[in-house]
């Protein structure tokens, strides 16, 4: 720890305090004051984050920057935070997508900027408090609280059919999480009074409590994952959410459901985790392949990408439900590069929606004889998409059918469809979207990137291409964590 | 018989405030038209002095006077303190309200007054008696104010819905409370619960009172099935009387409801937990439900009143010091909610407009984002989204009832307040996302955007620091 400095609060409410500067003294009539101010504060977030990386000991499993308060006595609840191997890549993460989405929207928002800028760095603050928190009720208030700006967002600055989208995101996840919250009290029982999660993964618990508690926090982290079959949020979501929206949901929101997985299901309920596996695993495999059919058909392409990630998130959970070291780390690494690519797609989508206002794969064609550069990152991006070695989607990919060939070879047959579907649907969109000639008049209009989309997708083309050729230093930092949950994991607690 | 003048120490709040009530009206009949605001400054100190005489009187052991027919314990000192925040507030949010729309009268004060002395009264009683004199003051008041608009049809339907249906539930807990004394022969609440204990008694006479007096409850605390007047008199009452009603006569039934059945029939706790988890289940199952069909905001919230009721209920379902003071702080926090949310109400409402649809709520955000924003967190609130307090209120609450093992109850509850964030987030939506039909500034009083700003941040900081209000009534209960 740095001279005992609360460095994980700082990176916490950083952000959230910032936001909230940003709402108050933003207005309309100044927009490019909000603009920096948030670009400054999200690089400041950035940097603050840094030293969790560079002072962080791979080493060991156990919990570091630990902060520990009494929050209210009345219900034993803390104040209680701290990073492992896990949590540690997700909050670097997402303190490096907030920028990004700070600049991708400076010249498309117009309207409201202060609000939706304000919005965007309190989710991020209230993100890193979900992955940072070791008290139950903690990271539930966090949890929730990370549905209210994604909603505003949604609904103010979505498209045509934003609120109905905007109110299916909200209820969807809320129905999940308010059965883990009972799973939570249910716990702070069994544990005579307390809400440490900590407490919680060494608590011995019979084998019905425990299948209940993990279906309980199966409902909240399956829709947030989103798992098959209660993904159908993410694709409304998605195709309303603005740009920065999308982006924050694929990149960041999507994982918290991953990295609940980790912090409560496996550890707490392992021999429910054992029991079930098959089930998950089965669920997951259905993802992978089914929605990566589904994909293939959409006419839309933020809705291809949405069905995408469904896809490629399938195959984190897969990977969780390995219960092998293999499985664990590629579904981490698959988290974090989903993050990348994902963020990048979207992205991608945006410049093109920014210019023509449609996201029909069937109004382009052509666009390479126009934007030559815009189409190679998009390239590099839809070449990740698909898992091509030498990006950071073939790193978990291939770790996790490794993995899976473990345990059963038609699950890694299965599993490996995804490097067939994902390049079929992914790269049959760039060819229609991107080769052939010029496919109408609009498509003749298009100008190529900016200077500011180049450094956008610059960023994350390398972060996707480093990722991909050198993924040690990630590795590295999970190592140890996850050995230490996979061997807790071989105690039964019955 | 020797007459010996009783102890008055612990009811000089409640002697203090009678006194008060006359010099208002005396003063509002001596003072023309221009000088109106006279009373509501009395109506203001008064408050303030009841609050001085209630802290120097303070104590945390209980003072019994009257022959034991009045008490002044932790619990009752704390709920009177809530109960004057409550009113002040109410009345500061009031004040513009009734100006324009010729209310601003010492009638409005000295009803208001008058209901707080009933309040009181209920929360301070130890003897049946005294609880229903509190009650009947209190219910008197409100009848009166809300048919306080003489020329509108509404209110003075509202008013005598209220009237006749209030009457019939004072005459079922009267005549539970006569059923109770029949078999006990006494109304002492403590002397009660020692000769239930004591087990000598009929139990099937006190089951048939019980049954009267859970009835009686239940129309006090708006529970299903006996809540049919509430949607009726949040619409038809005018919205400053609508706020009084829903806000602090909640923290005097609490106080009510712990006297009645917690101290005097506390040993009947496994008759009456049955009982209040129909009503429970039932309060929370119509108020979401219906809230849903709603298009009239205060309609809507009348519906929301009922489903928190049931939450409130649930406190008491887990019985304890666990379960009553999660009670007391929901109350507390709900108290709060509700106070913003009709004052938002009336400050949308000018002259010759009535804001009652959620429809007038579209576009708050470009009219004024701080009203929206503070509107944004009392809806959550209510919603139960953290960080905002009214999720610790259910926090605690289904902590306690899962206490006592009712996980099926705590399950119920939780799906239908996932049916009930739905017609919160509508409100949000109407706020946010949708364009403003009307382009008028809203103006209002410096002291109302003081008073509003300070409750939608209590609504968020008590949420984040939860343990004050907590702590609070946890030691309320204990005492």
């Amino acid at each position: 720890m740095l001279f005992g400095f609360p460095l994980l609060s700082l990176v916490i409410w950083l952000p959230i305090i910032v936001g909230l500067i940003v709402l108050a003294i933003g207005s309309d009539r100044n927009p490019l004051l909000a603009r920096w101010l948030s670009l400054v504060g999200s690089i400041f977030g950035f940097i603050v984050a840094l030293p969790l990386y560079m002072r962080f000991d791979p080493s060991l499993s156990t919990m570091q920057f630990i902060e520990n308060h009494v929050w209210f006595e009345r219900l034993n609840v803390h104040y209680h935070l701290g990073i492992d191997g896990i949590s540690m890549p997700l909050i670097l993460l997402n303190c490096f997508i907030t920028p990004l989405i700070v600049i991708a929207g400076w010249e498309v928002i117009r309207q409201r900027v202060s609000q939706y800028l304000g919005a965007f760095l309190i989710m991020s603050g209230i993100v890193n408090g979900v992955f940072a928190s070791l008290d139950a009720v903690l990271f539930y208030t966090f949890w929730e609280a990370s549905l209210i700006p994604m909603f505003i967002i949604i609904g103010v600055w979505g498209g045509p059919n934003r609120v109905y989208a905007a109110i299916k995101f909200f209820l969807y996840t809320l129905l999940g999480s308010l059965l883990m919250l009972i799973a939570l009290i249910y716990l702070y029982y069994a544990s005579n009074g307390s809400f440490s999660i900590l407490d919680y993964h060494q608590l011995p618990l019979a084998m019905t409590p425990q299948i209940l508690i993990f279906v309980a926090f199966l409902l909240a982290f399956a829709v947030k994952v989103p798992m098959w079959p209660v993904h159908t949020w993410l694709p409304d979501a998605h195709v309303e959410a603005p740009t920065g929206g999308s982006v924050v949901l694929a990149a960041i929101l999507l994982k918290l459901g991953g990295y609940g997985f980790l912090r409560f299901s496996l550890p707490i309920a392992p021999d429910a985790s054992l029991y079930l596996a098959d089930l998950m695993i089965l669920l997951s495999l259905i993802a992978v392949v089914y929605i990566g059919l589904v994909a293939l058909m959409q006419q839309d392409m933020k809705k291809l990408i949405a069905y995408s990630s469904v896809s490629h998130m399938g195959f984190v959970t897969l990977g969780f439900f390995l219960l092998n070291d293999l499985g664990i780390e590629g579904a981490m690494v698959q988290m974090i590069s989903h993050g990348f690519i994902s963020g990048a797609m979207f992205l991608c989508v945006g410049v093109l929606y920014d210019r023509l206002h449609s996201r029909q794969i069937a109004d382009y064609g052509g666009v390479i004889n126009k934007m030559p550069i815009f189409a190679a990152f998009f390239m590099v991006f839809a070449m990740a998409n698909a898992g091509l070695p030498g990006t950071s989607g073939f790193v978990g990919e291939f770790m996790v059918i490794m993995g899976t060939i473990k345990v059963n070879f038609w699950y890694a047959f299965f599993a490996a469809m995804t490097l067939i579907l994902g390049a079929s649907y992914t790269l049959w969109m760039y060819k229609r979207v991107v080769f052939g000639a010029v496919a109408n008049v609009n498509v003749e209009t298009l100008e190529d990137i900016s200077k500011r989309e180049f450094m956008l997708l610059a960023i994350l083309a390398f972060a996707v291409l480093w990722l991909g050729i050198y993924p040690f230093p990630l590795t590295e930092i999970m190592q140890a964590t996850v050995g230490n949950l996979l061997e807790h994991m071989t105690h039964s607690k019955l | 018989m020797d007459f010996l003048t009783p102890d008055l120490t612990p009811a000089y709040p409640e002697i203090f405030l009678l006194v008060m009530v006359c010099v208002v009206m005396l003063t509002d009949l001596i003072v023309g038209e221009r000088r109106r605001y006279l009373a509501f400054f009395l109506a203001q100190l008064t408050l303030i002095g009841c609050a001085i005489l209630t802290l120097t009187t303070f104590s945390s052991e209980a003072n019994y006077t009257f022959s034991g027919m009045f008490i002044d314990d932790a619990m009752s000192d704390i709920l009177k303190l809530m109960v004057y925040a409550t009113v002040a507030a109410v009345l500061i949010y009031s004040r513009i309200y009734i100006g324009v729309r010729g209310m601003f009268r010492g009638e409005f004060f000295s009803l208001a007054l008058f209901a707080t002395l009933g309040m009181m009264v209920m929360i301070s009683a130890s003897h049946f008696l005294t609880l229903y004199l509190g009650l009947e003051l209190l219910s008197l008041s409100l009848y009166a104010m809300v048919a306080l608009q003489r020329d509108s049809t509404v209110a003075t339907e509202a008013a005598m819905k209220f009237f006749i249906l209030g009457a019939l539930a004072s005459g079922f807990l009267l005549y539970g409370m006569s059923m109770v004394y029949g078999a006990t022969g006494s109304l002492h609440t403590s002397k009660v619960a020692e000769i239930i204990q004591s087990g000598t008694i009929d139990h099937a006479v006190l089951i048939i009172g019980l049954v009267f007096i859970v009835a009686g409850i239940g129309f006090k605390l708006y529970a299903a099935p006996f809540h049919m007047w509430a949607p009726d008199v949040y619409q038809g009452a005018p919205t400053a009387v609508t706020l009084f009603v829903g806000s602090a006569p909640n923290l005097a039934s609490f106080g009510f409801v712990m006297r009645l059945l917690i101290d005097g029939l506390g040993e009947l706790v496994a008759d009456w937990q049955g009982m209040l988890v129909i009503l429970a289940v039932a309060s929370m199952v119509i108020g979401n439900l219906v809230a849903i069909a709603q298009t009239n905001i205060k309609r809507m919230l009348a519906y929301s009143t009922i489903s928190h009721m049931g939450f409130v209920l649930f406190g008491f379902i887990a019985a304890g010091e666990n379960g009553y003071s999660s009670s007391l702080f929901y109350v507390a926090a709900y108290v709060l909610m509700t106070l913003g949310a009709f004052g938002i109400i009336m400050m949308l409402s000018r002259e010759g407009f009535e804001s009652e649809n959620i429809s007038d709520f579209k576009g708050l955000n470009q009219r004024s984002p701080w009203l929206a924003l503070i509107m944004m967190l009392l809806m959550l609130s209510m919603a139960g989204i953290p960080p905002m307090i009214g999720f610790y209120a259910k926090l605690a609450v289904l902590q306690a009832v899962l206490g006592v093992g009712y996980i099926w109850l705590t399950v119920v509850a939780v799906m239908l307040s996932l049916i009930g964030a739905f017609y919160y987030l509508r409100i949000i939506k109407l706020m946010y996302f949708d364009a403003p039909e009307i382009d008028k500034p809203i103006s209002t009083g410096m002291d109302i955007k003081v008073l509003i700003s300070i409750n939608g941040l209590a609504v968020i900081m008590l949420g984040i620091f939860p343990q004050t209000l907590m702590g609070l009534s946890l030691y309320a209960i204990q005492q």
